[in-house]
């Protein structure tokens, strides 16, 4: 019987574990502070913008349809509904921190935090 | 050549029950993308024990079919995406002839979460995805650790009978 790991599959296994270890480690320390506001792009296009201080239900349409809703409540944002197949958006967790993203793939749909910087910026451009 | 064709059938048949038996778990971690990747075990056992064309030949149909089935087309555009360069990442691996299966299966896991995300990122023409690259990541070095202890454990047992 073959050995199950080799001098060679410890190495890089542990080299990878520590490239993923490092990768998390590095997302973290980058990790956003609370967001201010959550931005919908379509398909790379910004659809619109809207503050987390606010409760809010936004229907996102696609040539008139709608395909996406998001809910805003008590400073996080989810998708409650969707058009599309596999609910994977829906499924997804609330976001609230900047950068975090929901996407639905099937509708090109991207629901990003920004916090209070960035969206003062985007308005000035 | 018609054993062959036999053994094929059979081996997609099981890669299609892994699909099926996945589709049935539900596996949301919040972030879509995350699966344990069990059909993975007949790729790597079919790389091992059979051949590359041939393993790569079953991981595409396995694909198609499942998405047809369980899925729909962006799943399968998907899984493509990380069949496709896991199967890459772990053929390259495996040529070096230096490594066991687990290592192979490992890889073979990252890189198809990687896959994964630059096809979503290129669907929604958004590259902010990336947030989620630390989680996809260690998710696949796990699930790919799993599997890879599976798949050894079968080539070590079903080698010569097949």
């Amino acid at each position: 019987m073959t050995r199950r790991l080799g001098k060679n599959d410890r190495w890089l296994l542990l080299i990878l574990a520590v490239i993923c270890i490092g990768i998390c480690i590095f997302f973290y320390l980058q990790r956003g502070e609370a967001g201010a506001v959550a931005k919908v792009t379509i398909a790379g296009e910004v659809y619109g913008t809207y503050t987390l201080t606010q409760d809010q239900t936004i229907e996102i349409k696609i040539d008139g349809k709608v395909t996406n809703i998001l809910k805003i409540q008590d400073g996080t944002a989810d998708v409650t509904k969707a058009s599309c197949p596999d609910h994977l958006c829906v499924h997804q967790k609330s976001i609230s921190r900047e950068n975090e993203t929901i996407v639905c793939l099937p509708n090109q749909v991207v629901i990003e935090i920004e916090g209070a910087k960035a969206s003062a910026l985007d308005s000035m451009t | 050549m018609k054993r062959k064709t036999a053994h094929l059938g059979m081996l997609l048949a099981v890669a299609l029950i892994c699909s099926y038996i996945e589709s049935l778990i539900p596996f949301y971690f919040g972030i879509p993308g995350v699966k344990l990747g069990l059909t993975n075990i007949v790729v790597v056992w079919m790389l091992y024990l059979i051949g590359a064309k041939e393993a790569f030949l079953i991981s595409i149909l396995r694909i198609l079919l499942a998405g047809f089935m369980f899925g729909n087309p962006f799943s399968i555009i998907y899984s493509l995406g990380g069949g496709i360069l896991s199967f890459i990442a772990m053929l390259l691996l495996k040529k070096t002839n230096r490594f066991q299966v687990v290592s192979i299966s490992v890889l073979g896991g990252i890189f198809h979460n990687i896959g994964q995300l630059l096809v979503a990122s290129l669907v929604v023409e958004n590259f902010n995805l990336f947030y989620y690259m630390p989680v996809l990541l260690s998710a696949g070095f796990i699930t790919g650790f799993l599997i890879g202890i599976l798949a050894q454990e079968l080539i070590a047992r079903l080698k010569g009978r097949l």
